[in-house]
């Protein structure tokens, strides 16, 4: 099952014959991904690596190649525009990976893509991976820049404002024998397309997903709002991680959404509310895995 | 990015939002003929820092205030003699103080009240929201936490804009009639262009007044731009004081490093902003200061690596290094050769902890073997944490 994506999906990259997009894109083909076709503007007829044809516009790709994910690799200033042409286009799963987009420029998609059936994921994020069955978790789909090979398939869901702490967790309950059925980043901005609680929303409802890590960080209340309903409504076992007990407040710590505005936004009031929610708080980064493992009773 | 309060003047003059007049200077001779050109009105001499408590601030020549009350042309050019070029030190500069560099020349109004007004984005609705209280003059905050039912909210919708109604609603909220509805009216839809326009993340303005003879006016400002939207902004960009600045975070600004300085001293370097974020927090968590937070992206080269190291080594309150990287896609050798490059031309004067994982680890960790430098090597987090506390203590 897993959720939001799997092995068959098919994946459309915006973006593709840029350095980044096209280098991420090698990789999930190299992974096992079904990268059905790439877009770029003016660079409509070439092929990427001899296989995946290149459109104009994503409509002319998603015609001809059904593909209902897109990923998002263009420039920050171009990149609310990608995010609406995939909407336009009617892609289900848009994944924007793009870091830096203007705040006022997510603010007017979230507000346009409202009614529309496309959930985004992101932007500022490194997007989302299904893990394959195969050796090194090969076949699955992985979708934006996270590292295909630390994955394995199983049974926990992960979900997380950041990039690197994912890989973190993922690597922890790999190592410790644990596969992943989804590893969902939803991004480090202020403004995103899905959050903590949509997530785990469908971590709840999916039948391969029996255990959850949620990281977040400091900044917003989405930890809290997520922890408030999986109180009453989530009956899986959830580890939850918060980053940032020692920033200082006002500053924003590399992730535009990551500011300490209020004594709600703190890493410890989170924590808090995470613990008084029946959640699992690992008290450092580096006991995501053996917390969620001791709360689940393995 | 944080500017002074002339250039916010300036920002309101251009969107024609209402404050008292006033004029920059940068000599005793202009800040004389400012004070000429306002003659008539009650002035005021205000040095020109990016820090708050200037009115009870001292100079390190002795002179008292960064802010005086002036009566003549002549005054407005002693005063800004004894200002200009001169360090300020208030609560907020620390010791080291500041250097002021401009004054300005401003009318002193007289206010009949004070009241609040910001424009922000409210992350929960994903819309603008104007905040608005009759308190003004005091610590929002304050007022929040004191008395909320004091504290106004209009939302706004991000793509119809701010709307006559919810013009006139603040205004009635606020107790504003008549004519001085109507001016503030006229202020919160210019102010909102700005906010706008601008790509700001805050504006707010406290106080905003009213004053005897009739007037509404934005008396002070407060500015938060949005930094991802300033390559569309030159002109704020034009703005920027580096000189106003932490030096290590323009030097890391530079090499497109993330970097901000801590009171610690246990430096670290990593990969990702929650990487980062938490490795402060872990080192916290075994007893250890961070000195800052360093994140070199998820695909930094071997120069971003090797200045990263320099910045940190230029801390002079930094007695040791952790480096944590999850080399995702990253190549951990890349990393390993920056850190060796970097080390080798520095001496090394420090303890230095690497906890390295992810692609090519093996070979990354071979390339720190062969460096013969003293690295010590940690095989998690935990691990790593735990040694540069120990080897700093």
């Amino acid at each position: 099952m897993a959720i939001l994506i799997d092995e068959n999906t098919k994946v459309l990259i915006q973006g593709i014959t840029g350095s980044f997009g096209g280098r991420h894109a090698k990789l999930s083909l190299d992974y096992g991904t079904q990268v059905v076709a790439g877009v770029t503007p003016g660079k409509g007829g070439q092929t990427f690596e001899d296989k995946v044809p290149v459109f104009d516009t994503v409509s002319q790709a998603v015609a001809e190649t059904g593909a209902t994910a897109s990923a998002i690799f263009v420039p920050p200033a171009f990149a609310a525009d990608a995010i609406l042409e995939s909407v336009d286009a009617g892609v289900d799963l848009v994944v924007a990976i793009t870091e830096g987009i203007p705040v006022m420029d997510m603010m007017r998609v979230k507000e346009a893509m409202k009614g529309s059936k496309s959930r985004l994921i992101g932007p500022n994020c490194p997007g989302v991976v299904t893990p394959g069955r195969g050796e090194k978790s090969q076949g699955g789909c992985r979708i934006g820049i996270a590292p295909g090979y630390i994955h394995q398939r199983g049974n926990v869901g992960v979900v997380s404002r950041s990039g690197t702490l994912t890989y973190e967790a993922v690597y922890q309950l790999t190592t410790l024998g644990y596969g992943q059925s989804t590893c969902v980043g939803i991004g480090g901005d202020p403004i995103n397309g899905t959050s903590h609680l949509d997530v785990l929303k469908m971590f709840n409802d999916d039948p391969e997903t029996e255990a959850i890590i949620m990281i977040g960080e400091i900044g917003g209340n989405a930890e809290a709002e997520a922890a408030r309903w999986a109180k009453d409504h989530c009956n899986k076992p959830i580890c939850g991680f918060i980053a940032g007990a020692t920033a200082p407040p006002g500053r924003r710590m590399g992730h535009a959404g990551a500011i300490v505005g209020g004594d709600e936004d703190t890493a410890q009031a989170k924590k808090k509310i995470l613990a008084e929610c029946g959640i699992a708080v690992a008290e450092t980064p580096s006991d995501m895995a053996t917390t969620l493992l001791k709360h689940w009773g393995k | 990015m944080n500017i002074h309060e002339y250039q916010a003047k300036q920002l309101f003059d251009q969107y024609s939002v209402p404050s008292p007049q006033g004029k920059v200077a940068a000599t005793p001779e202009e800040a004389a003929a400012a004070a000429e050109e306002f003659a008539g009105a009650k002035l005021v001499i205000k040095a020109q820092v990016h820090a708050g408590g200037r009115g009870k601030g001292h100079f390190k020549n002795g002179f008292q205030g960064g802010v005086h009350l002036i009566d003549s042309p002549a005054q407005a050019a002693e005063f800004a003699g004894k200002m200009l070029n001169e360090t300020l030190v208030t609560v907020q500069t620390g010791e080291a103080g500041r250097l002021v560099r401009k004054v300005m020349v401003a009318e002193a109004v007289d206010i009949s009240h004070e009241y609040y007004l910001s424009i922000l984005l409210d992350r929960a609705t994903c819309r603008p929201v104007i905040v608005a209280s009759t308190e003004g003059g005091m610590s929002i905050e304050d007022v929040a936490h004191d008395t909320p039912e004091k504290i106004i909210r209009q939302h706004v919708h991000p793509l119809l804009g701010l709307q006559a109604y919810e013009i006139r609603k603040l205004a009635a909220a606020l107790g504003l009639s008549g004519d001085l509805a109507k001016q503030f009216g006229k202020l919160l839809k210019n102010l909102y262009k700005l906010f706008i326009s601008c790509d700001c993340s805050m504006v707010e303005i406290n106080p905003l007044v009213t004053t005897p003879d009739g007037r509404v006016l934005g008396l002070a400002a407060k500015f938060g731009f949005d930094h991802h939207a300033l390559y569309r902004h030159p002109e704020i960009v034009a703005m920027r004081e580096p000189e106003e600045e932490d030096p290590r975070e323009v030097a890391a600004s530079e090499y497109d490093l993330n970097y901000i300085g801590l009171d610690g001293n246990i430096a670290c370097l990593v990969n990702g902003a929650g990487l980062a974020m938490a490795t402060m927090d872990i080192i916290k968590h075994y007893g250890g200061e961070p000195a800052n937070f360093l994140d070199v992206g998820g695909g930094a080269s071997k120069e971003q690596v090797a200045a990263a190291f320099k910045i940190i080594l230029g801390d002079q309150a930094v007695k040791g290094i952790l480096i944590n990287i999850f080399g995702g896609i990253m190549d951990c050798n890349v990393i390993a050769e920056g850190v060796v490059a970097a080390a080798k031309e520095t001496g090394l004067p420090l303890p230095l902890v690497i906890r390295l994982e992810g692609n090519n680890v093996e070979a990354g960790k071979a390339t720190l073997a062969a460096s013969g430098l003293n690295i010590v090597t940690a095989g998690s987090m935990a691990d790593g944490a735990q040694k540069i506390v120990e080897a700093v203590s």
